[in-house]
């Protein structure tokens, strides 16, 4: 079968995998909405306590922010995720890997059909609440828009390569839960989940600048609220693609270091 | 009845199997050394993530919502003692489809036991601690740095307040899992009301508009675990349709939140055993 | 003095309501009765098998008798105790084994989940421990009780569960498929011990299971529900009476021999390999296994043996075609 055929298949299959969840799709938009107004409120209050704008932020776009991360962290699935390194503990990617398929290729697929699943029933039910409470400052143009899907189906990407690196490393560590804790609270600090990466100090700031983590929320966030536009907005997008190349490749290095090690030790 | 019930419960006999229980599942989590000196690092790594998020803030603004840094610093301290301390005893009732799928809760129902005890004992997570020693350093390091007028009141709110909190949290995490008899794959669902509840109690109450507020403190009492103490300890007025008089009401807040959790509880066994509906 | 049965089930009925999708998003509700007017009782001190298909309405059942679930309508009484309302006095005088659920600590060794529950049961000290070293003897555990449960085989980790369902000395044990993924030799000496803690403390046995030789060594009596109905009462005589299940003995030859016919209680069905292999069908409860061995023996070597059971699906099956 012709690779992007593969890819389109699996694609697929993710997409109907997550949508047999439907009580517990429409029970994560309740808890990502619910956050939403807690995340809002914080957020305009302290660039009220700013004295009405914040690096660049004022009331109605910093709770546009608010809304917009709660809106994407499903789709880009900022939490922990442990399926491949299950499937190498119990010995299971023997089976994927007797496939004629890539396996990174296949899990990004799957990943991508899930993404794509949630992206409106996880995204919409924030935004509407956003819209009602608070109001949301969207633009008024179609290019923000455009860019904005693009970088989230990067951030995406990004996203599942960190992961899957993360859960490659099942191949050699017995308990893999440490670096998985690790993991999540780098994203957290550093994506732009909680804060804006903007309001960091500037030490802060160059830490998160030089990690993949504000691809993944900050940057989709960035533009598709039209903050960012331009020559700057296709700076991020080459940023976001770098990461998927560097993260990708060494994905795949790893990987095939881990087979090995299993061959070698008659896993 | 009220006298009997002490009486059992004083009777080391009756609390004998859970402490059984208890000692069998914290020595499994320290068999595993290593492995458990992680998991404190990593509990450590998510309290110091949750406080760099206030830290981000004042290093841009120095009010927000009435305090100053110390103050939220104080406020966050407490909330997240408490819930931390929830969080160790009865987070793990989160998993309770889980538990009904294995097996596990139809085991519990064949011992002579509550089903709640056990479920109670049946995992606590000693790793979780380490979110309370960082909640606890930096109220260590907020007290001294906040201008407050020291008496037996503030010794008195400063040692309830924890406990009494930690009890609010607990029963929320109750409450959603006798929710979860009848959401099972919406499990998720009440995260809101649990996470959520202490995300919005590590900041100031006054920040959020007026229904949020009512349903941060007497829909889900999280403002009753820190903000409201908080206001006494510091001696300050907080926003001007909130009486001040209410901190003094956390083991109050506590008591109701346990009488509905415990009420919800055995509907949702009931539920699930099927003697109602 | 007559006394009271140990099991006592009138007009037993269970529901539920399951929703089935239809179309995209519209779901019907659909009332499905798992378990529809049993009326049956079991004597103090009985050991009854209780079978059925998969989905018939045994693990319901077993649910309604043990606590875990209230019937719709109908009465049970177990231990003369009505379980629901009683479960905390009833789990003290019961024990039950879910062969494919563990009840004990996986994490923890064996050893650990018998002091745990010796706490959970509130049993004396010395009596809990002079217990655990009868089942730790009878069993064979002695060689795994310090291993972590997790790491145990399936045969291991079984005969850790009766004991666990066993310690606290309860008057009726329930099996719920307990010898399901055994292999042979581990089935047998479950059996084995089985019988024999029957026979010394007088424990009353419920078994739920796929195996006809469990029923046949086991139990005295037989239940077969059939779509939550009850189909069959009676011993397991009378039921191959009703159904006609033959179980076929099937012996390897060390030179091959015409066809064995005339063997005593069985009849030839197949001969193969030029007579090498030959099977020969009977009636459990005309004959038994031995016999025919024997007297097979007595015309031909016999190399190597095996039984092929009548299949619990098919034997219900057959009964409902003969009512």
């Amino acid at each position: 079968m012709h690779p992007l055929r593969t890819f389109a298949v699996f694609t697929a299959l993710g997409f109907r995998r997550f949508s047999a969840y439907r009580l517990a799709t429409a029970a994560g938009a309740f808890t990502n909405t619910v956050f939403g107004l807690i995340k809002a409120s914080i957020t305009v209050g302290v660039i009220g306590a700013a004295g009405g704008e914040l690096a660049g932020y004022d009331a109605l776009t910093g709770a546009t922010y608010a809304w917009l991360t709660q809106a994407i962290i499903a789709p880009v699935q900022i939490f922990a995720w442990d399926e491949l390194a299950q499937r190498i503990r119990t010995g299971d990617i023997a089976v994927d890997l007797a496939r004629p398929v890539d396996l990174q290729m296949t899990y990004l697929a799957g990943d991508l059909g899930r993404a794509a699943f949630q992206v409106l029933p996880r995204g919409l039910p924030p935004l509407v609440a956003g819209a009602l409470v608070t109001g949301l400052a969207l633009p008024h143009t179609a290019l923000p828009y455009l860019l904005g899907a693009l970088a989230l189906l990067l951030g995406v990407v990004v996203s599942f390569l960190c992961r899957w690196l993360v859960n490659i490393a099942a191949f050699w560590l017995v308990e893999l839960r440490g670096l998985m804790t690790l993991y999540v609270v780098s994203v957290g600090a550093f994506s732009g989940v909680l804060i804006p990466v903007h309001w960091f100090p500037s030490w802060l700031a160059s830490v998160a600048a030089a990690s993949p983590f504000p691809s993944m929320v900050q940057t989709p966030v960035d533009l598709l609220m039209g903050r960012v536009e331009g020559a700057p907005a296709l700076r991020l997008l080459a940023v976001q693609v770098l990461w998927v190349l560097m993260i990708g490749v060494a994905g795949r290095v790893a990987l095939r270091r881990g087979v090995r090690t299993v061959v070698v030790q008659g896993g | 009845m009220c006298a009997r019930w002490w009486f059992k419960v004083a009777d080391p006999r009756v609390l004998a199997p859970y402490r059984a229980l208890l000692a069998s599942r914290l020595q499994s989590q320290l068999a595993y050394r290593r492995s458990f000196a992680l998991d404190v690092f990593g509990a450590v790594g998510i309290g110091l993530l949750e406080f760099a998020e206030v830290y981000v803030i004042f290093a841009n603004i120095s009010i927000l919502g009435g305090l100053d840094f110390a103050g939220v610093a104080l406020l966050f301290a407490l909330a997240n003692i408490a819930f931390s301390l929830a969080d160790m005893t009865v987070g793990h009732l989160d998993a309770l489809p889980t538990y009904i799928r294995t097996g596990l809760l139809d085991a519990f129902l064949l011992r002579p036991l509550s089903v709640l005890g056990q479920l109670v004992t049946s995992d606590v997570q000693l790793r979780r601690l380490g979110r309370t020693a960082v909640a606890v350093v930096i109220l260590a390091v907020a007290l001294p740095a906040s201008d407050i007028d020291w008496r037996a009141e503030t010794v008195y709110l400063l040692i309830l307040t924890p406990i009494a909190g930690a009890a609010i949290f607990a029963a929320l995490f109750v409450l959603a899992a006798a929710a979860q008899f009848w959401l099972v794959d919406g499990a998720e669902l009440t995260s809101a009301f649990t996470y959520g509840g202490s995300y919005a109690a590590s900041y100031p109450t006054s920040i959020f508009t007026m229904p949020v507020r009512v349903l941060f403190t007497f829909v889900i009492p999280a403002a009753f675990t820190a903000y409201l103490p908080t206001l006494l300890i510091l001696g300050i007025p907080g926003p001007p349709d909130t009486p001040v008089w209410l901190g003094w009401l956390t083991p109050v807040a506590a008591a109701v939140a346990w009488v509905v959790a415990l009420l919800a509880w055995r509907l949702g066994l009931r539920h699930y055993t099927g003697t109602g509906s | 003095m007559t006394e009271q049965p140990i099991i006592e089930a009138e007009g037993l009925c269970r529901d539920f309501t399951v929703r089935t999708p239809l179309g995209r998003f519209r779901r019907a509700k659909r009332t499905v009765h798992a378990v529809a007017d049993l009326t049956f009782s079991v004597a103090h001190g009985a050991a009854v098998g209780y079978i059925g298909a998969n989905g018939a309405g045994k693990s319901t059942t077993i649910k309604m008798l043990t606590g875990i679930l209230v019937p719709t309508a109908g009465t049970v009484r177990t231990c003369g105790l009505e379980p629901h309302r009683r479960r905390k006095e009833l789990a003290r005088q019961i024990g039950v084994v879910f062969g494919q659920r563990s009840q004990l600590w996986w994490d923890l060794p064996l050893r650990e989940s018998y002091r745990a529950l010796a706490a959970v049961h509130d049993l004396d000290p010395a009596r809990a421990r002079a217990r655990l070293g009868e089942l730790v003897d009878r069993l064979d555990l002695a060689s795994f009780l310090d291993t972590p449960v997790r790491q145990l085989s399936l045969g291991q980790r079984i005969r850790g569960e009766i004991a666990a369902a066993l310690l606290h000395s309860p008057r009726l044990l329930v099996l719920d498929e307990p010898t399901i993924g055994l292999d042979v030799l581990s089935k047998e000496r479950l059996r084995v011990f089985l019988v024999e803690e029957r026979a010394a403390h007088g424990t009353s046995l419920l078994l739920t299971t796929h195996d006809m030789d469990d029923v046949q060594r086991l139990t005295e009596r037989v239940l077969v529900v059939d779509k939550g109905r009850m189909a069959f009462d009676g011993t397991l005589t009378g039921l191959v009476d009703v159904v006609g299940a033959q179980r076929v003995m099937v012996v390897d030859l060390v030179e091959a021999c015409p066809g064995l016919d005339q063997v005593a209680g069985t009849e030839l069905v197949g001969v193969e390999a030029g007579g090498l292999r030959q099977r020969l069908a009977f009636t459990p409860g005309r004959t038994t296994a031995a016999q025919v061995l024997a007297a097979v023996a007595e015309r031909a070597v016999v190399r190597d043996l095996a039984i092929e059971e009548p299949d619990i699906e098919d034997v219900v099956r057959k009964l409902y075609l003969a009512r």
